[in-house]
């Protein structure tokens, strides 16, 4: 079916330099002690220096333009950061959304004025943002939404709260979905924008909400009539659904999608390997034949995307067996090696087993649960 | 692929829709050779893709003539086009000029490898070849052997073997060959290294079983899309019902996931004929088989389960393919003796295709 042709992409060979230098760069981060890699270190791994540090190699909003900061690299070349850093556990939750949809959409969509304010800023590793679009009322039905903003001189006035949000205790901005026009029933996608809200702006509260493993992942934000002025608003008034919808294509296929629980399979297999455990390697094969699998599918969705071929609904398939072999990872390991799964343990393994099994729950959730998916999916298919 | 590939897609999806028919397919497993599909194919120089001109081959690529086993399969075309072209290509690499003969290829003998005497202006041949797709349709067979002088790739004139008729669960024919002390005169026997061109006949026929799978697969996920469209149960079609549409989505992920498997492997080939890409997909797409065929049969319930329905033209071929030339478990082992050459958190690299620094990798 033509809609499910996916390229094959050879990765050129300037990337493989990139590729050392990286491997080479976090290699000293972990030897002096400053970061400890860990499973799901997009979410869970922060650390503002580190972020810090990749701004200064240029490794973050790689492939923007240079006069807001970028360094106009293929994205191949980003492709291949995400890659590495995720497959090492590097803590890069930091600026892993300003990175990874916050640029793309003011690239897109935002005013020189905000372009220039943010993307450097960004691009230097200093400047986090979280997502703010799931509500109380609102989870896989988006459109729901009930946060509003209200028109007033020189800006609006934002009222409601957000729910779910990662990283919003460290982030210094939020994109905010909300709605500028009460919602018609005949059209649920109108009357929505975006605002660049300051999560520090007078009227903006935070709450932690712990995760079930007692850390503090995500939080809820709570607006209390805050003024967001007018140079904050994202793109069209009016058009923030699909100003939001356009990057999901980019958001769902990526690598994060499918390394998650990598540090994890990488430990298990140095562990087999060392046994000599013939029998349970063969088990990791299989593991690896299906890593090879999702990475190459991937792979050519990001070049699909850079050409511009609309891909929504193969991003959704990678995104739902993506996140499907990362929860596969720590169930098959727990059978293959005889460890105990604590976050506090000396061992690696025992460590990355924990983590992953703690975390599993949340990949087939974050960005769009499955189920929705295979409804993207099917329709997809369908309508050939 | 080169530029002739889509002509050629196009012309040969006629040939295929013309005379790989159900009834075709249907009456091959009755033992009847589907003479008119060949004669066509060959008419159309089909069947000699991938061989340089000079050889008497059509030109193209191995891509070009990938693309054609991947179609053919859609169509459960039932002759040895995959075999005929593997054939061909070993053939034309030793120089050998190719036709447009039916040819097969052996890759089990049995415990009894082939043995070439040499006598006269011919060869005296004994072995016994088992499971050789189309054995019995096939003009020439392709198998490794022992000469005097070592190992020997072969072309050996069916006319005087021995064929005992078998078939695989799609009922495809896979024919035991025997050939006891049989004189073939001006046979052509190639001295090659007999352990290298194993692992490469088993690779290739990996390959283009694999290529044939993702072409099976693609069949029956529009096969169900279809049906899922005409078919309507409480008023309504049952696509609009939610455990259909996630009984699509995944059919649909299993026949992505074996696409472009298969089109690595087909990009390896060209630079490594035994590549751990190919490997790597028939583990996949073996996979893939035994997810998807299930759930086109439940998204077409009792149609799908019947003869008259054509469903099962791709889905017992696909039961049947992963279990040819390597099931799971075999290039599961494959892969297993690639990882035990690794040091210590080498499997990235592995998997990158780019090695770590020479200089440090961390200790314990
Ligand atoms: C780790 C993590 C991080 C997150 N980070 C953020 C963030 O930073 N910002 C943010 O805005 N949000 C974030 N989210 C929220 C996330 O986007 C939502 O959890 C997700 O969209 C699902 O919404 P919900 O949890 O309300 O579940 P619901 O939508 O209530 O779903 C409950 C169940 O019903 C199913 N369901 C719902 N509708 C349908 C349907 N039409 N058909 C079939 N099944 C259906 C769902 O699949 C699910 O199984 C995060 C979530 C997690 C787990």
């Amino acid at each position: 079916m033509k809609a499910l042709q996916i390229p094959v992409v050879e990765l050129p060979r300037e990337t493989e330099n990139l590729r050392r230098e990286i491997r080479l760069f976090i290699q000293q981060k972990i030897d002096s002690g400053l970061i400890e890699p860990k499973c799901d270190s997009w979410l869970s791994g922060y650390s503002a220096e580190f972020s810090k540090d990749m701004g200064r190699r240029g490794w973050i909003g790689m492939t923007w333009p240079k006069k807001y900061g970028g360094g106009e690299r293929p994205s191949i070349e980003r492709y291949v950061v995400t890659e590495e850093m995720l497959a090492a556990g590097a803590p890069v939750a930091g600026h892993w959304i300003a990175d990874r949809q916050t640029g793309p959409l003011l690239l897109k969509y935002g005013t020189e004025k905000q372009k220039h304010f943010f993307l450097p800023r960004i691009a230097k590793g200093e400047c986090f943002f979280a997502i703010g679009l799931s509500e109380p009322n609102a989870g896989s039905d988006l459109a729901n939404i009930q946060t509003r903003a209200m028109k007033v001189d020189k800006g609006w006035i934002l009222n409601g709260s957000k729910t779910w949000t990662s990283g919003a205790h460290f982030s210094h901005y939020s994109i905010v979905l909300c709605r500028t026009s009460p919602q018609d029933p005949d059209n649920r996608h109108s009357g929505m924008s975006q605002l660049i809200l300051d999560l520090k702006a007078p009227g903006v509260t935070i709450r932690p909400i712990h995760l079930m493993t007692g850390e503090h992942h995500f939080n809820e934000i709570f607006f209390d009539d805050v003024f967001v002025p007018d140079d904050l608003a994202v793109g069209e008034i009016g058009n923030g659904w699909a100003q939001g919808m356009a990057e999901l294509a980019y958001e769902r296929s990526g690598p994060e999608r499918i390394l998650s629980t990598y540090p994890l399979l990488n430990e298990l297999t140095n562990i087999l390997i060392e046994q000599g455990n013939t029998e349970s390697l063969n088990k990791v094969s299989r593991l690896i034949s299906r890593l090879w699998t999702l990475r190459n599918m991937s792979l050519g969705i990001a070049q699909l995307l850079e050409e511009g071929v609309p891909s929504n609904m193969i991003a959704s398939l990678v995104k739902d067996m993506g996140t499907k072999f990362e929860q596969e990872i720590p169930e098959i390991t727990r059978l293959l090696v005889s460890v105990t799964p604590s976050v506090n343990s000396e061992s690696l393994i025992e460590k990355y087993l924990a983590q992953s099994i703690l975390q599993s729950p949340g990949f087939t959730l974050r960005g769009g649960t499955s189920e929705i998916l295979r409804g993207i999916i099917a329709k997809g298919v369908i309508q050939q | 692929m080169s530029e002739m590939s889509e002509l050629i897609i196009e012309s040969t999806s006629k040939v295929f829709a013309a005379y790989s028919t159900k009834e075709v397919v249907n009456e091959a497993e009755k033992g009847i050779w589907a003479n008119e599909l060949w004669n066509k194919l060959a008419q159309y120089g089909i069947v000699t893709v991938a061989v340089p001109e000079e050889l008497g081959g059509s030109g193209g690529d191995y891509e070009d003539a990938l693309s054609i086993v991947r179609l053919a399969s859609r169509f459960s075309a039932p002759v040895p086009l995959a075999e005929t072209f593997i054939a061909n290509w070993l053939l034309a690499e030793h120089g050998v000029a190719v036709t447009n003969e039916v040819l097969t290829i052996a890759t089990e003998t049995d415990g009894q490898p082939f043995k070439f005497y040499q006598e006269g202006n011919g060869w005296i041949v004994t072995g016994r070849a088992k499971n050789v797709p189309w054995g019995r349709f096939a003009k020439k067979l392709v198998v490794l052997g022992e000469a005097s002088e070592g190992g020997a790739l072969s072309v050996l004139n069916l006319e005087k073997a021995e064929i005992i008729q078998g078939n695989n669960i799609a009922g495809e024919a896979r024919d035991q060959v025997v050939f006891n002390q049989v004189f073939i005169p001006e046979c052509t026997i190639i001295p090659v290294d007999k352990i290298k061109y194993e692992e490469r006949i088993l690779y290739s026929c990996a390959l283009t079983k694999s290529v044939m799978m993702a072409g099976a697969l693609d069949n029956i996920l529009e096969i169900a899309i279809n049906y899922s469209k005409e078919r309507s149960q409480f008023g309504r079609p049952i696509h609009r019902f939610q455990a259909i549409q996630h009984h699509l989505a995944l059919l649909a992920g299993e026949a992505a996931a074996a696409g472009i498997a298969a089109s690595y492997a087909i990009h390896s080939f060209q630079k490594n004929p035994v590549s751990k890409e190919i490997a790597l997909a028939k583990l996949r797409i073996n996979e893939a088989a035994g997810k998807a065929a299930p759930i086109a049969h439940q998204v077409l319930a009792a149609i799908g389960f019947t003869y008259e329905h054509i469903l099962h033209h791709n889905t017992r071929r696909l039961w049947a393919w992963r279990d040819e030339f390597g099931k799971e478990s075999d290039w599961e082992k494959v892969i297993t003796k690639q990882l035990q050459k690794l040091e210590k958190n080498e499997l990235w690299p592995l998997i990158t295709g780019v090695k770590n620094n020479q200089k440090k990798v961390e200790t314990r």
